[in-house]
């Protein structure tokens, strides 16, 4: 009985994303879209202008 | 394991990036270019006197000084591209991270499922930001940008919050909690000009961001659908 709740309890552990990768996704996530939607840089925001209105960003 | 998230978040986000590229040339893109005729004075609204529609070349502050239009189409074609790949990948990693949080309080997402996630992305993205600030063409001077995008992001994160909370909350505090969050933003107000201006058509202004919306709904379906089904299919491998 204990043997296979340890064995349930560790698969479901193991299946688990872990919240440091799981940050990390949601970082470059985020990190792509501030890229994309968000700064100001000139060269940026001239590459993805049209992007941005089509999108619904706040553009210029 | 950020191997496999990765993969599928990239996978998901590149191809419905491609399915958000192929609507925005074709739906999008006809409208901007007849926009941007009437920024430049080669068309002229028949409401605007011809003094206004000449206007915005010469001063319109900080608006056109920031932006540099791309003149030659296949480059900025290609750069809008690759910005819409890159755009909806990011979208797809956000996408992907909240799986694994769901995952984590016992909660597996199919792809079936993610067609809801994706809609939820959709109307926390677009819908709720448009309801204060609807996609505009190019040429509609705007209140400042950087109040805006403040806005942007706090209605973004409020109305996702909400609804994660609505989907997952299981009290009804917490879905009361949920409705104060969508709605705050709205009561907040978007910043806007005191004066409404612009030399594009009114009509065309309601088409874009009309068309943008739609683009943005479909586009989320497909994002959602195979987020969860490059998720589900990975989780089980």
């Amino acid at each position: 009985m204990n043997t296979t709740t340890n064995t349930t309890t560790r698969a479901q552990t193991a299946s688990n994303t872990d919240l440091l990768t799981i940050a990390l996704v949601a970082f470059m996530g985020l990190g792509l879209v501030f890229i994309t939607g968000f700064a100001h840089v000139p060269v940026l925001h001239d590459s993805a202008h049209d992007v941005r209105h089509s999108i619904g960003f706040a553009c210029h | 394991m950020l191997k496999k998230l990765v993969a599928s978040a990239l996978f998901a986000g590149l191809a419905a990036g491609v399915v958000a590229s192929v609507l925005h040339f074709a739906m999008l893109v006809p409208i901007i270019v007849e926009a941007e005729q009437y920024e430049s004075g080669q068309l002229t609204h028949f409401t605007a006197a011809p003094d206004t529609a000449a206007q915005p070349a010469a001063d319109d502050g900080p608006d056109t000084s920031l932006w540099h239009r791309d003149t030659d189409p296949v480059h900025r074609g290609i750069m809008t591209f690759g910005m819409e790949l890159i755009t909806y990948t990011g979208f797809a990693l956000i996408l992907i991270a909240l799986f694994a949080v769901a995952e984590r309080y016992g909660h597996q997402v199919t792809a079936r499922e993610g067609i809801l996630w994706g809609l939820a992305g959709f109307l926390a993205l677009h819908v709720a930001p448009a309801a204060g600030l609807p996609p505009e063409t190019p040429g509609i001077p705007a209140a400042d940008i950087t109040a805006r995008q403040m806005w942007w992001i706090g209605t973004a994160l409020a109305t996702g919050v909400g609804i994660a909370l609505i989907a997952f909350g299981r009290s009804l505090a917490l879905s009361a909690l949920a409705l104060v969050l969508i709605v705050i933003p709205h009561v907040i107000g978007a910043p806007h000009l005191e004066e409404l201006s612009g030399v594009v058509p009114p009509s065309l202004e309601g088409l874009f961001a009309g068309r943008s919306i739609a683009v943005a709904a479909l586009s989320w379906s497909v994002l959602g659908f195979l987020a969860g089904w490059f998720w589900s299919r990975n989780r089980a491998a």
